[in-house]
């Protein structure tokens, strides 16, 4: 064990290496293609640092999607079970909630903004049932039946903006604008809507679940030894996994309803820049710890927001960014993969030493 | 000319862990060696070192008076040294006479490789078909095909590592036969074994080791079990009293026409399974590997549900697997997390609010300091991962766990598999000791003597169907039962 944990980093300092590791290519990168990394990285914290604005209205609004996603990604991975397919149950609760947005002109407020949400978290649900079904009757991995729903749901929204929810007009292919009611409240001065503090409250929330309930004791132990779940817990692993999947759907689509109903207000292609798949990426940094997904949903967001400033000041296409996120991926992979190696290569000859 | 083949003075240091420290052993042809000693001793190191499989730091290998190096266990075999594992090392897809091939280097033709096999099973006079898939052997021809393997190049020097652990006593008892005859042509046979029965009926002569050391070398006649023990542990190993219980309690366990289909398709299945255990008594069950035995104590536990039959159980029951890594335990988590996971519905780290449970942590690692320290687990605290302790301690955790809630049933599967002699013999005093506070006890061992020391009565599953055994079980009539139908051997 001892020559191992030499190996073995702190999680912080992973964290923070994975971020470093990201941030040092990019630069790298940029050089090597002639560009200044030095006016692209200032560009990208004024992009989304740079002012209260930026903060609130570019970051933090980024965040949003983000945040909630990942979550819900911990919340099925804590439970071993890989939710790719967030990008698909993002657009089902956008198109749920952008139908049931189009229906509500005569509601009040609250029931109004409740029922978007509500009808967005049942898309999620209803768009991850069927993974979950071949999952715990066929054993088909979710990891693939969930990223194949994915394109599915791109096909739907194609086929709902050019047809069902088309705009009266006809012109474009995206809906009408939903009613006034159904949209979000605004913080005062900017254009973050409140859709902020569900995400923190949620991610308050899954923590304590994680932490103190059975339910969340039970999830992490079947992720992290399914056989003693069921032998020595005597825990209906199916049933575990089949709601932590059917949660995690319900909040990929609830980020897609509060996309809808507190951003753009309406249905298109391509509402999402890929916040499903970014989400993995916030979800891993945190190492699935939902205090930490709000910081590095923040970070991502950052990233996101910085992105657009950087193409428009300093002429770097924003896809540059999507190095550091790959980066922090294979970082933080790779330091769990050392811990398995360290935690599995006892040998028996080593645990002499521990012997009685 | 027989063969001397000399480990001297081995030293093999893992990091600040060292498993041999200046080790000896001498073999010489014509005999019969066991090695002896606790888990972690370092018999398979050093059995390891033997093969070519791990560097020594310090020693010399000498084979009949010139010192060899073996650095591979290409180079062992080419020195005539052959080697049986502990776990069988075959290609279950392959046919037996490719796997012979494979291991001996023989080139792939097929013809060749069949006559060549057949004069082998003939001069050893083990037979065996060569075109049988290895996979679907029974145990003991899988074994057979190992000593194939390790003898179809010239072997002079045969060392085996824990060969009986898998097999009934007639099996044992086949195996001990070939050993003496392939001795007797002049070859040295170094067995590692935990049973003490071997060494003294099939041993000539015995070396033990003690963390590293060799305590003891000599002749096996004139060796008994207590003296054994005494070199293995260093002291005098006191069996609680046997205070055999009367059996007169209550049934808290009844099977009756259990069947269930093995859920890994290996083994025979329960086919026909009915037993009783009474409140106060130590049932053990006696079976081969394979023989439905899993089955049915996983049924009686309520942990695997019966496809046919009945299984009734009064009160609480508490079931310690086999596999105490996959099964018993989750190795990344804490030690107190760990007690959670085997927590009875009742725990005292429950909490209950509405429809809501919640778990009080302080509680529950309360409880499992409270283990640590009845059960003498030696671990850096509650919070650490339970995958930094030894197996022994491991499974004291297992025990202490089980036995917290006081459960009015116990099932417990191989409960002391890989465990040194003390540790073993503490969780035998644990669990005759919950039997004697009034708890039903159904206790599985592999080792046959094992179950007829526990026991107060001895059930016996052989082929999927349980026979009970009258009176006082003598080993033979035991080992004969748990045979059943199936034919022993080829």
């Amino acid at each position: 064990m001892r020559r191992v944990r030499g190996l073995v980093l702190s999680p912080s300092a992973v964290t923070v290496m994975a971020i470093a590791a990201g941030a040092v290519l990019l630069a790298v990168g940029l050089e090597l293609t002639g560009y200044h990394s030095g006016q692209a990285f200032r560009a990208m914290w004024h992009g989304a640092f740079g002012s209260w604005y930026a903060f609130t209205s570019a970051t933090l609004l980024r965040a949003i999607p983000l945040i909630v996603i990942a979550l819900g990604f911990a919340l099925a991975l804590k439970g071993g079970a890989l939710n790719i397919g967030a990008e698909g149950q993002f657009y089902a609760g956008a198109i749920a909630a952008t139908w049931i947005g189009l229906q509500v002109h005569s509601w009040g407020t609250v029931p109004a903004i409740l029922a978007v949400w509500l009808a967005s978290c049942l898309a999620g649900v209803v768009w991850m049932a069927l993974p979950v079904l071949l999952r715990t009757r066929y054993g088909v991995l979710e990891a693939i039946s969930t990223l194949l729903m994915n394109f599915i749901a791109l096909s739907l929204v194609s086929y709902m903006v050019q047809g069902p929810l088309q705009e009266a007009s006809g012109i474009y292919p995206q809906s009408d604008q939903i009613a006034e009611v159904a949209r979000i409240p605004l913080i005062a001065g900017t254009r973050l809507h409140w859709g902020i503090a569900v995400a923190f409250g949620l991610a308050a929330l899954i923590w304590w679940i994680f932490k103190s309930s059975q339910w969340g004791f039970h999830l992490r132990a079947v992720g992290q030894g399914a056989e003693a779940a069921l032998v020595t817990g005597r825990i209906d692993r199916n049933r575990v996994l089949a709601a932590a999947l059917l949660w995690s759907g319900a909040l990929a689509g609830l980020a897609g309803g509060f996309e809808v109903s507190g951003v753009s207000h309406a249905l298109y292609q391509n509402l999402s820049p890929g916040y499903g798949f970014a989400a993995i990426a916030v979800a891993l940094l945190a190492r699935l710890d939902p205090r930490g997904i709000v910081l590095s949903g923040i970070l991502f967001g950052a990233l996101e927001a910085g992105a657009g400033a950087m193409q428009r000041d300093a002429g770097v296409p924003s896809v540059a960014v999507y190095v550091v996120e790959a980066v922090v991926i294979l970082v933080i992979l790779l330091a769990g993969a050392a811990k398995a190696a360290g935690l599995g290569s006892r040998s028996p000859a080593l645990s002499v030493g521990v012997e009685p | 000319m027989p063969v001397r083949f000399a480990l001297d003075d081995i030293t093999k240091r893992y990091g600040s862990v060292t498993a041999l420290d200046g080790a000896h052993l001498l073999l010489e042809g014509g005999e019969v060696h066991a090695v002896l000693g606790e888990n972690g001793a370092g018999k398979t190191t050093l059995m390891r070192v033997a093969f070519g499989l791990t560097a020594p730091d310090l020693g010399t290998v000498a084979l009949d008076g010139v010192p060899v190096a073996i650095p591979n266990p290409r180079a062992a075999r080419a020195l005539g040294i052959g080697m049986v594992h502990q776990h069988f090392t075959s290609v279950p897809q392959l046919p037996v006479a490719e796997n012979v091939a494979l291991s001996a280097g023989w080139p792939a033709r097929p013809g060749d490789m069949r006559r060549r096999l057949a004069l082998l099973c003939q001069t050893l006079d083990l037979p065996l078909d060569p075109d049988a898939l290895a996979g679907t052997l029974p145990v003991a021809l899988k074994q057979r095909l190992e000593i194939l393997k390790a003898l179809a190049t010239d072997t002079k020097v045969l060392l085996l590592d824990e060969p009986t652990a898998v097999l009934t006593p007639r099996e044992a008892a086949g195996l001990f036969t070939f050993l003496r005859s392939f001795a007797s042509e002049g070859g040295a046979v170094a067995l590692i074994t935990h049973k003490l029965n071997e060494v003294l009926d099939g041993a000539d002569r015995v070396t033990v080791l003690r963390a590293g050391r060799v305590t003891h070398t000599g002749p096996a006649e004139g060796e008994t079990r207590s003296t054994l023990t005494r070199h293995m542990i260093g002291r005098d190993i006191t069996s609680p009293e046997q205070s055999r219980s009367v059996s007169g309690g209550d049934v808290l366990v009844r099977v009756a026409d259990g069947v269930l289909a093995s859920p890994s398709f290996q083994g025979s299945g329960l086919r026909s399974g009915s037993l009783e255990v009474r409140a106060g008594e130590v049932v053990g069950i006696a079976a081969v590997e394979g023989n439905g035995q899993r089955e049915l104590l996983r049924a009686s536990a309520g942990v695997w549900t019966l496809d046919g039959g009945v299984v009734e159980l009064a009160g609480s029951c508490a079931f310690i697997p086999e596999d105490r890594t996959s099964e018993g335990l989750i190795p990344a988590m804490s030690l107190t997390e760990n007690v959670v996971l085997g927590g009875a519905p009742g725990a005292s780290w429950l909490r209950h609010a509405g429809p809501l449970t919640t778990i009080d942590w302080q509680a529950a690692a309360e409880a499992s300091a409270k283990i640590i320290e009845e059960y003498g687990v030696v671990a850096p605290g509650p919070e650490s991962p339970v995958a930094t302790l030894s197996g022994g301690n491991q499974q004291k955790l297992v025990l202490g766990r089980a036995l917290l809630s006081e459960p009015r049933v116990i099932v417990a599967e191989n409960p002391t598999r890989g465990l040194d002699v003390a540790a073993a013999t503490e969780i035998h005093d644990r669990l005759r000791r919950a039997a004697h506070n009034g708890a039903a006890v159904l206790f599985y061992s592999s080792d046959l003597d094992e179950v007829l020391e526990m026991a107060d009565r001895v059930v016996v599953v052989a082929n999927g169907r349980t026979v009970p055994v009258d009176g006082a079980p003598g080993r033979t009539r035991v080992g004969e039962l748990m045979l059943g139908s199936r034919s022993p051997g080829s």
